[in-house]
């Protein structure tokens, strides 16, 4: 499962991540594994998304998130 | 002034750096750019407690130092290279408390580029608030350095750094975070020691990202290449490699330094304004509304500010006609110089609102949910989400629009904008399409409330939308990017904004357009005025011993006869020869060479067109005399024909042309200083035109 399947509500362990390229800048924000990650809600036309990491928000688009693959 | 120690700030985005910046400085900072880039460069002076001066540069916000953008680049380079202008002796990491781990990875690798570091623990306040206690003692000795709590908003805290700044060690005293050698050995001693640089980290960074450090020559850049074949070096891996060891790292500094007491209060209240703010129906509506009156604002509080410049101009140049010695010097610095000035002093109102919007809505933490909002419609066309709010306040004026779009980091995204704001309908084209409008267009009411002048309006603003959509489209598909999009964004808690940062950044924003853009408009300006005002030889005289025969004395008052001969002298001027070459260009758009002259005049700005229309059928140029301009324009014939010039076809060929043509030297001047590069005024105004000539040739054709 990764991280662009969830609704918002929902929330998931961070287990790894499918760019490499992607990882590094996702790591830096926070989004580390074995992080929960929390989705807050959907931008109102339902992309990007706004979640919850490591005490803060961030948004990232939709297949930015669907790089980040769940526990 | 000259500093006795010079410091660099380094943060993450939003940790409190600029706010710190100027606690530190207050007025005493100044706004440049980083060589090579508009990424701004402020530098400020600070006085220390022991009576030393100390220099404060403040680096671009990064979370890291690999390079995602201009930013990350532009702060490796002014650490890493001694020999660069802002190379600090100290530096003072600003870190967000109420966030730690995530900002202790960019101190991290700051630190370990072996440069004096202070660690300013900013938001110390909103930590405590949101239930995290941190001991700052534990802090300082698991990393090796001081670190100073300080609430860079409230001005707390500030003395002490003052302080810890004065006792600074000279030399580097951080522990070493993570064992760099380890990530890839032979690599970083070769680089070492070919490069002759004593620091792993430094080493390593070059590995990653020599082919845009501009402080390497080709030949390093080439050779630190060759190394990295040589050990096979992937620097991605390496740098997912790096960033999991050093939160290693982190976690066990955090481990016993940082506690979290539960129930985070700052977070719900953020979280609840967003459902308001970033609600599908009231988002919109809230957005739109804001927009809306920042779009009013640009227009209806500027009006009279700018009035009064423009008077005080007025003013200006009668009092200096009456008091100078008539002359060409005095008429150049009068109608030449003088008009530029007030060209570019009249722009700053508009600005100053503008940017006062703008700051506001980065201040409080709006703009990152506009740009949450708006990115999935905007992106379909090549723009993001920020590009929102310099297109709208394209509407009122391209200029401090432009200047704006320096909030979009993405490069690619940033140059769209800029290149399709001048598309959008500004406040300068309002009086040419008003007269024009009144000229052609009956002034009658369908189906009761709609009038027709109205609609015509209308759709000039419409039209002008769908094209800087369209184009902005196909710019998407032209301009490449090495940069790779990424969305991945802070959505910070929203704060109240700070009025003080807010007035420096209208100070700020209206003195760097007055300045480098002033340079170009007055330069122009007298070019234009010398193409008005000067003829070839022997031509003006023709005309003044023409109009002293008693044909014209008897017949007209002296009033009549000056603007008569004035009108004549413009038709003799290098500007009317202008207009008449390009004639026979301009015949299939319906222009004449009279409009050929307007043509060209109001590349200085748009709205001169109707003062250049007034000068040409020779009437007084005065808001209450635009009936008898258009009276003029509306009765002129065409020589040859004996039919009206200004036909339906011909009018709306007009307006069509002043939408799309770039004639604005202000915009021009404002792009070259935005893009650093005459390639992008350049490409803009050849696109523009070649646009303006066919929409109008069509124009034309269809209606005539």
């Amino acid at each position: 499962m990764n991280l662009s399947q969830l609704k918002p509500g929902q929330k998931g362990i961070i287990k790894e991540f499918t760019d490499l390229e992607m990882s590094v800048k996702l790591m830096e924000m926070g989004c580390l594994p074995g992080e929960c990650i929390v989705v807050e809600r959907f931008a109102p036309l339902g992309d990007p998304i706004a979640v919850t990491v490591s005490g803060y928000q961030l948004s990232l688009r939709k297949h930015e998130a669907s790089t980040i693959i769940l526990l | 002034m000259n500093a006795d120690l010079k410091i660099a700030l380094v943060g993450n985005p939003n940790s409190g750096k600029s706010t710190l910046f100027n606690v530190l400085t207050g007025l005493n900072q100044k706004i440049g750019n980083f060589p090579g880039v508009t990424v701004d460069k402020k530098t400020g002076f600070c006085k220390l407690p022991d009576r030393r001066i100390a220099q404060i540069i403040d680096l671009p916000g990064t979370y890291s130092f690999y390079p995602k953008s201009r930013d990350e680049r532009i702060v490796m380079e002014a650490l890493a290279d001694k020999s660069n202008s802002a190379h600090p002796d100290l530096i003072i990491f600003v870190a967000d408390a109420s966030n730690l781990k995530r900002n202790l990875l960019l101190y991290t690798q700051v630190a370990d580029l072996k440069i004096p570091i202070i660690i300013a623990l900013n938001m110390m306040d909103l930590a405590e608030r949101s239930g995290i206690e941190i001991s700052v003692d534990e802090l300082a000795s698991k990393l090796g350095v001081q670190v100073i709590p300080i609430s860079a908003r409230n001005a707390q805290g500030i003395d002490e750094l003052k302080q810890t700044i004065t006792h600074a060690s000279k030399i580097p005293l951080q522990v070493d975070s993570i064992e760099v050698e380890a990530l890839a050995p032979q690599l970083v001693q070769q680089i070492c020691l070919e490069m002759q640089i004593d620091i792993p980290y430094i080493a390593l960074q070059l590995a990653h990202q020599h082919e845009q450090l501009s402080f390497l020559t080709v030949q390093q850049s080439d050779r630190i290449e060759e190394i990295e074949q040589e050990f096979s070096f992937q620097s991605q891996k390496s740098q997912a490699t790096e960033t999991i060891t050093r939160y290693n790292f982190i976690n066990d500094v955090l481990f016993d330094t940082i506690h979290f007491k539960a129930d985070p209060l700052q977070e719900t209240i953020s979280n609840r304004i967003d459902k308001v703010l970033t609600h599908r129906v009231f988002g919109f509506v809230i957005f739109f509304a804001i927009l809306f009156l920042i779009f009013q604002s640009i227009f209806a509080w500027s009006a009279y500010p700018m009035g009064l410049i423009e008077q005080l101009f007025v003013w200006l140049a009668n009092t200096g006609h009456q008091l100078l010695p008539a002359g060409v010097l005095t008429n150049l610095l009068l109608d030449g110089v003088l008009a530029g000035l007030s060209g570019v002093l009249v722009f700053i109102p508009q600005i100053a609102i503008l940017f006062a919007f703008i700051s506001i809505l980065e201040d409080t933490g709006y703009m990152s949910r506009v740009t949450f909002m708006m990115d999935k419609i905007m992106r379909k066309v090549g723009l993001s989400g920020k590009s929102v709010v310099p297109l709208i306040g394209g509407f009122a004026c391209a200029v401090p629009s432009i200047m704006s779009a320096r909030n979009i980091e993405n490069w690619k995204d940033r140059m769209i904008t800029i290149m399709v704001t001048p598309l959008i309908t500004c406040s300068a084209r309002l009086p040419v399409y008003a007269l024009l409008i009144s000229l052609v267009v009956p002034d009658k009411k369908v189906w009761w409330f709609i009038n027709l002048q109205g609609v015509a309006l209308m759709a000039m603003y419409v039209l002008s939308i769908v094209s800087a959509i369209i184009v902005a489209w196909a710019m998407k598909q032209i301009i490449r990017s090495r940069e790779r999009g990424y969305f991945i964004m802070e959505l910070p808690v929203y704060r109240m904004p700070r009025w003080n940062n807010i007035a420096l950044t209208m100070y700020q924003k209206v003195k760097t357009f007055v300045f480098e853009a002033g340079k170009v408009i007055v330069a122009v300006s007298i070019i234009l005025w010398v193409l008005a005002s000067y003829g070839p030889s022997g031509r003006f005289e023709k005309i003044e011993s023409q109009y002293q025969s008693p044909v014209y004395t008897q017949k007209y008052s002296a009033q009549q006869l000056g603007l008569l001969k004035e009108s004549a002298r413009l038709g003799n001027s290098y500007a009317g020869i202008l207009g008449k070459a390009i004639e026979p260009a301009i015949k299939p758009l319906g222009f004449d060479w009279k409009i050929g002259i307007a043509l060209i005049t109001s590349f200085a700005a748009r709205e001169v067109f109707v003062g250049t229309m007034a000068t040409i059928y020779s009437v007084d140029s005065d808001e209450s005399h635009l009936a008898s301009v258009r009276e003029k324009m509306h009765s002129a014939r065409n020589p040859d024909t004996g039919l009206p010039v200004f036909t339906t076809a011909t009018a709306f060929s007009l307006m069509i042309f002043y939408a799309f043509a770039m004639q604005c030297m202000s915009t021009i001047a404002v792009v070259y200083r935005e893009t650093k590069h005459w390639k992008w005024p350049t490409i803009q105004f050849a696109y523009m035109t070649v646009l303006a000539y066919i929409a109008s040739l069509i124009t034309y054709q269809l209606l005539k």
